[in-house]
C-alpha cells in the first residue's frame, strides 16, 4: 500500500552521522571516520529528506535561516520565532518545538516569540488552508539541524578540535574523546558568527532520536497564560492614548450609509468623533463595508454613540438577497446542464443502459465562524507608518493591505501578531484591521481599537458559501454503480477578487469534487452559475463540506437502495489501492491544495485504511438498540484522509444524541499527536454544529441571525462528548498533511447516514433542525 | 459606589448601568475577562460576586456596588487552582478565548457542590461556549478538580 509506494520512490536517504559518531567513540577511529564522511556526502548529495510542497509558490516562500528564526542567550535561553498566527490549532507551540527537537535543545529552556508580519524576512506567514506543519515541517527541521550544526563548529572551535569529534545533546555539546561538554549559552555567541551551512549539508536527526516531535509530550506554549487570563488577544489589546471604536455597517453589502445622527451620537458622553467610512464595490477583497463609525474614550461609549446614529441605508441592488429564494433558484439551476468540470468516460450512454437511476438532491446553508473573540484590531498612524496589533491569520497580507489602505511603505507596517481567539479563516481578511487604520489616520494619528460585537461578527462576516448538490446515478443490472453525475451550484469566493465568477473556482471544485477519488467509470461533475450576493469566505475546510455532505450521503443512500452495508459499499465505491489522477480528465486545471500533486498523490490505499480503522475501532456492525444507528463518512481534505464514524441515539420525539465518535486520520508523517486529537474533537463539535442546527440565513438582503441565540452553537453535553481518534503512523518521509480542517467534512454526512440507519429517515438539507420531530 | 474587585477596594463614579463587564476590561484593564457576546449567552466574561458566578457582560454596576468581585486574574494567588491546574494537566484550551469564563464558571460550580454529578456539571457549564469545541476536556477537567478540591 501507501507506504511499499513511498519506500519505491527515489529519496534521498537520511543518514545518521550520529551512528557514524557512536562507531567513533568506540574506535576512537576518527581519522578514518573524518575521510570517510564527507565522501558519503558527496556520493548521496545531501542528507536531507526532501520532497516539494506548495509552500515555495505562497508569498514569502520558504525561510529555514537559523539567524532569522533562532536566538541563543548566554544563560542557554533559546527563543525560537513562531512565524504563524496561533488561533488554537497549536502551530505556535508545534513549529518551534521541531527546531528544538532538531537543535537537541531541552524544550524547558526554550522561549517562544511570535513573529510580526514580514513575509520576506519569515516566509510566509498565511496562517490558513491547514498548511502550517504541512509546509514547514521541513523548513523548521533543516532550520533546527542547521543551528546544531553550528553549535557543534562553535563546539569545535572552542576544544580546538575537528567537528567531526563532537556532539550535540540536550542543550549541550559533548567533546567526544574527553567526555566534556559545553552548554548552548556558552557557545552562543560564536555559534551567532558562523555562516548558516548549506542546505545539502544538513543532517536531519534519526527519528529514534526524536526528544518532542511524535510524542505528544509537549503542552502548547500559552496553557498557563490562558488559564491566569494573561493570554492577550486583539480584543485585549491596550496601547497608551487610545480610543475605542465600533462601526455601523450596511445590513446588505454594497450598502450606502445616506443619512444618519451625528449629533445624538456626539451627545453620549465619551464620544469624541463619528467618521464615515466609504464602501468599496464589491469585488472588495478584504476593504472594509463602509459605514458610520464613533470613536470614543470607551467601549462603552462608542457603543451607545453607535446606538444613537440611527443611519438610513440606499441598500442597493444586493437588498434582494433572499435565502428561501435562492435556495430555489439554485435547485433549478442544478436541474439543467452545467459546465463540465471532469468527464470520465460517457454518462449519458451509461445512464440510459442502466438498470436502475438514483436522483438526490443535496443543501448545505451558509454558515458564520463565529470565533469566540470577535474581530478587533488595535491602529496608530504616525505619519507615513503605522502599527498593528491584530488578530489576524494572515499577518503578512495585513501588512500589504494596510499600506495599500493608507497610501504608505509597506517597510512602515509593522504588524503584531496576537493570540487569536478563535480563526476559521473569518481572520484571515483584515477588513477589521484596515477599519482601525482608516480610523486612526482620521483622528490624526491618535491610536484607535476597532472592536466587532457578536452582533457585527454575525452579520457583517465572510460566509461559508450556500450549496446545492444535485447527484444521479446509475445502477447496471450487477448491482455496480456504472453513471454518477453530480452538478454543483454555489456562489463563489472569487467574488471577492473579481466581478461575477458565476461559478465555483478550480480551487473550490478541488475542495471534495473534482478531486474526487470514486471508481465510478462514467463520471461527470459539473458547476451550475450562482451570483454572489454577499461576502463569501472560506470557512474551516470550506466547499469539502457541501462536497462530502453530499458525496457521503449519496452513496450511503445507494447503499440503502442496493441492501448493502454502508462500510462496505464506500470502500467498493472508493475501489482498490491505487493512486488516481483526476489530472486527465479535468477541464481546466485540478488544484491539488496549491501542492504537487506528485507529493501528494490521491491515494485510494490510504483512504481505505481509514475506512477500515474507524470501522474497526467503532465496532462497526455490531447490533444496536432501537432508534441507534451507526454511519460513516470519509473525504480527502487538504491531503489528509479522515474517516469518521458516528453513533447517534435517536428518541421517540426526534432528539438526536450522538454518544460516540470515532476518527481516524492520516495526515501523513504527524508532529504533535495530542494537538490532533485536539483538533479531531473540535471538529466533531463544530461538525455537530453544522449538522444540527448553524446556518445563516437572508430576508431583503440582511442576515436574519444576530448572536447565539438564533444562531446557536454546540454547547456542552449535546453531543459529541466521546470523541476517539487513531492516528495512522507514518515516518518522516511520507509528506505532513493537514490537520486543522480535515475533520470538519466527514461529520455532517457520517451523522446524517447514522440517523438513517436509526430512524430509515434521510436527512438532505442541513441543518437537521426538527426535521426528524416534524 | 464602592466595591471590591480581586480583594481590592474600589470606587465608581461612573454610568450606573455601565456592564461590569467593560469596568473591569477599558477601566482596570483585567482583560482575562473576555467580551463574547455582550448579551449573556456565551460564558465568556464569567466573574465572581460574592462567590456566584455571573456574566459580567449583563451586569451593570448598580448591581456590585458593596459587593466583592473576582476575576481570573484573583482567582488564585499562584494560579494554581484545582480548576486551573486540572485545566492544564487535560490540555483543555485551544485557541483559549474562552477559557477564563468557562475556568470561572467551573470554580463557581464546585464551589457550590463538592460532588457534582456528569448531569449537574453539564447543566452547570450550559452557559458556557466553546466554539473551538473543548467540551470533553472541560468535563474531564472538571471531574478531576472536584475530586482533588
Amino acid at each position: 500500500m501507501s507506504f511499499e509506494k513511498f519506500q519505491e520512490r527515489p529519496l534521498i536517504k537520511n543518514v545518521s552521522r550520529r551512528d557514524v559518531l557512536k562507531g567513533i567513540a568506540s574506535t576512537g577511529g576518527l581519522v578514518i571516520a573524518a575521510q570517510f564522511l564527507p565522501s558519503m556526502t558527496m556520493a548521496d548529495g545531501g542528507h536531507v529528506n526532501q520532497y516539494k510542497t506548495g509552500a515555495d509558490g505562497m508569498p514569502g516562500g520558504v525561510v529555514w535561516d537559523p539567524h532569522v528564526y533562532v536566538s541563543i542567550a548566554p544563560d542557554g535561553t533559546v527563543t525560537i520565532v513562531a512565524h504563524r498566527s496561533e488561533m488554537g490549532t497549536g502551530s505556535r507551540t508545534s513549529l518551534p518545538m521541531i527546531v528544538a527537537d532538531e537543535m537537541e535543545a531541552d524544550w524547558s529552556k526554550v522561549k517562544i516569540v511570535q513573529a510580526p508580519g514580514n513575509e520576506p524576512k519569515y516566509g510566509n506567514q498565511d496562517t490558513d488552508g491547514s498548511r502550517s506543519v504541512r509546509h514547514f515541517i521541513q523548513p523548521m527541521r533543516w532550520c533546527g539541524a542547521a543551528t546544531r550544526a553550528m553549535l557543534e563548529q562553535a563546539a569545535a572551535v572552542k576544544f580546538a578540535c575537528s567537528n567531526m569529534e563532537v556532539r550535540a545533546e540536550n542543550h549541550k555539546v559533548v567533546h567526544i574523546p574527553s567526555g566534556k561538554s559545553v552548554g548552548y549559552g556558552e557557545l552562543a555567541q560564536i555559534a551567532a558568527g558562523l555562516k548558516t551551512p548549506a542546505l545539502s549539508t544538513i543532517v536531519l536527526k534519526d527519528p529514534k532520536q526524536f526528544r518532542y516531535i511524535g510524542k505528544g509530550n509537549v503542552q502548547i506554549t500559552d496553557l498557563r497564560d490562558i488559564t491566569t487570563g494573561k493570554a492577550v488577544y486583539a480584543q485585549d489589546v491596550r496601547v497608551d492614548g487610545m480610543k475605542y471604536a465600533v462601526v455601523e455597517r450596511p445590513p446588505v453589502v454594497g450598502g450606502k450609509a445616506v443619512k444618519w445622527d451625528e449629533a445624538a451620537a456626539m451627545k453620549v458622553p465619551g464620544v469624541v468623533k463619528v467618521v464615515a467610512i466609504n464602501p468599496t464595490p464589491m469585488p472588495a477583497k478584504f476593504a472594509p463595508l463602509g459605514g458610520v463609525a464613533v470613536v470614543a474614550n470607551s467601549t462603552y461609549a462608542a457603543l451607545k454613540g453607535r446606538a444613537a446614529l440611527n443611519v438610513q441605508w440606499d441598500d442597493g441592488p444586493n437588498k434582494v438577497y433572499d435565502s428561501d429564494k435562492f435556495k430555489q433558484q439554485m435547485a433549478e439551476t442544478a436541474k439543467k446542464p452545467g459546465k463540465v468540470e471532469r468527464n470520465e468516460g460517457d454518462f449519458d450512454k451509461a445512464i440510459a443502459g442502466a438498470d436502475k437511476v438514483v436522483e438526490r438532491e443535496y443543501y448545505v446553508p451558509h454558515f458564520s465562524h463565529a470565533t469566540m473573540e470577535p474581530p478587533a484590531a488595535v491602529v496608530k498612524v504616525n505619519g507615513d507608518k503605522a502599527e498593528v496589533w491584530a488578530c489576524v491569520q494572515s499577518p503578512g497580507g495585513t501588512r500589504g493591505d494596510v499600506a495599500k489602505t493608507l497610501g504608505i511603505p509597506e517597510d512602515n507596517v509593522t504588524v503584531n501578531v496576537t493570540l487569536l481567539g478563535g480563526g476559521f479563516g473569518r481572520k484571515s481578511k483584515c477588513d477589521f484591521a484596515l477599519e482601525a487604520a482608516i480610523l486612526s489616520k482620521a483622528m490624526g494619528g491618535t491610536p484607535v481599537k476597532v472592536v466587532w460585537t457578536r452582533e457585527d461578527d454575525i452579520q457583517h462576516a465572510f460566509y461559508h458559501s450556500v450549496s446545492y448538490q444535485h447527484v444521479t446515478a446509475g445502477i447496471d443490472k450487477n448491482k455496480k454503480v456504472v453513471a454518477w453525475r453530480q452538478r454543483s451550484v454555489s456562489p463563489s469566493l472569487m467574488s471577492n477578487f473579481m466581478p461575477d465568477p458565476k461559478r465555483e473556482s478550480a480551487l473550490e471544485l478541488g475542495l471534495g469534487l473534482i478531486d474526487t477519488p470514486f471508481n465510478v467509470p462514467n463520471l461527470r461533475l459539473e458547476t451550475g452559475e450562482a451570483v454572489a450576493h454577499t461576502r463569501i469566505g472560506w470557512f474551516r475546510s470550506v466547499n469539502n463540506i457541501p462536497h462530502a455532505f453530499a458525496m457521503q450521503s449519496m452513496i450511503a443512500e445507494l447503499a440503502a437502495e442496493l441492501g448493502r452495508d454502508q462500510k462496505d459499499f464506500l470502500l467498493e465505491m472508493i475501489g482498490p489501492a491505487r493512486i488516481v489522477d483526476p489530472r486527465k480528465s479535468v477541464t481546466s486545471e485540478l488544484w491539488n491544495y496549491g501542492d504537487p500533486f506528485e507529493t501528494y498523490p490521491i491515494d485510494t490505499g490510504r483512504m481505505r485504511a481509514v475506512v477500515e480503522k474507524a470501522a474497526k475501532e467503532a465496532g462497526w456492525g455490531k447490533q444496536l438498540p432501537k432508534g441507534e444507528g451507526m454511519g460513516i463518512a470519509v473525504q480527502r481534505c487538504f491531503q489528509t484522509y479522515v474517516c469518521s464514524v458516528v453513533h447517534v441515539k435517536v428518541d421517540a420525539k426526534g432528539n438526536v444524541e450522538v454518544p460516540r465518535v470515532d476518527t481516524a486520520i492520516d495526515c501523513g508523517f504527524h508532529v504533535n499527536p495530542e494537538r490532533i486529537k485536539s483538533q479531531i474533537e473540535g471538529a466533531a463539535v463544530m461538525g455537530l454544529s453544522i449538522a444540527k442546527m448553524t446556518q445563516i440565513t437572508f430576508k431583503n438582503g440582511r442576515v436574519q441571525q444576530s448572536n447565539f441565540h438564533d444562531y446557536p452553537v454546540l454547547r456542552i453535553g449535546q453531543g459529541a462528548m466521546s470523541v476517539n481518534t487513531y492516528i495512522m503512523p507514518h515516518p518522516p518521509e511520507v509528506p505532513a498533511a493537514g490537520v486543522g480542517e480535515p475533520g470538519v467534512p466527514p461529520f455532517a454526512p457520517a451523522f446524517c447516514n447514522a440517523i438513517f440507519n436509526a430512524t430509515g429517515k434521510r436527512i438532505r438539507n442541513l441543518p437537521l433542525g426538527d426535521q426528524l420531530s416534524a | 459606589m464602592k466595591l471590591k474587585v480581586n480583594k481590592q477596594d474600589k470606587s465608581y463614579e461612573g454610568d450606573a448601568q455601565m456592564p461590569l463587564m467593560w469596568y473591569l476590561r477599558d477601566e482596570l484593564g483585567l482583560t482575562g475577562t473576555k467580551f463574547g457576546c455582550g448579551t449573556g449567552l456565551c460564558g465568556a466574561c464569567t466573574v465572581h460576586v460574592d462567590g456566584k458566578a455571573v456574566r459580567s457582560c449583563v451586569t451593570p454596576m448598580a448591581d456590585v456596588s458593596g459587593k466583592a468581585v473576582t476575576t481570573i486574574e484573583g482567582l488564585s494567588a499562584d494560579g494554581n487552582h484545582p480548576v486551573q491546574k486540572a485545566w492544564r494537566a487535560e490540555n483543555v484550551p485551544q485557541c483559549g478565548y474562552c477559557q477564563p469564563g468557562q475556568i470561572m464558571n467551573a470554580a463557581a460550580l464546585i464551589a457550590q457542590n463538592k460532588n457534582p454529578s456528569d448531569a449537574q456539571i453539564l447543566e452547570g457549564m450550559q452557559g458556557n461556549i466553546c466554539r473551538c469545541g473543548c467540551y470533553q476536556r472541560i468535563f474531564a477537567a472538571i471531574k478531576a478538580a472536584a475530586k482533588e478540591a
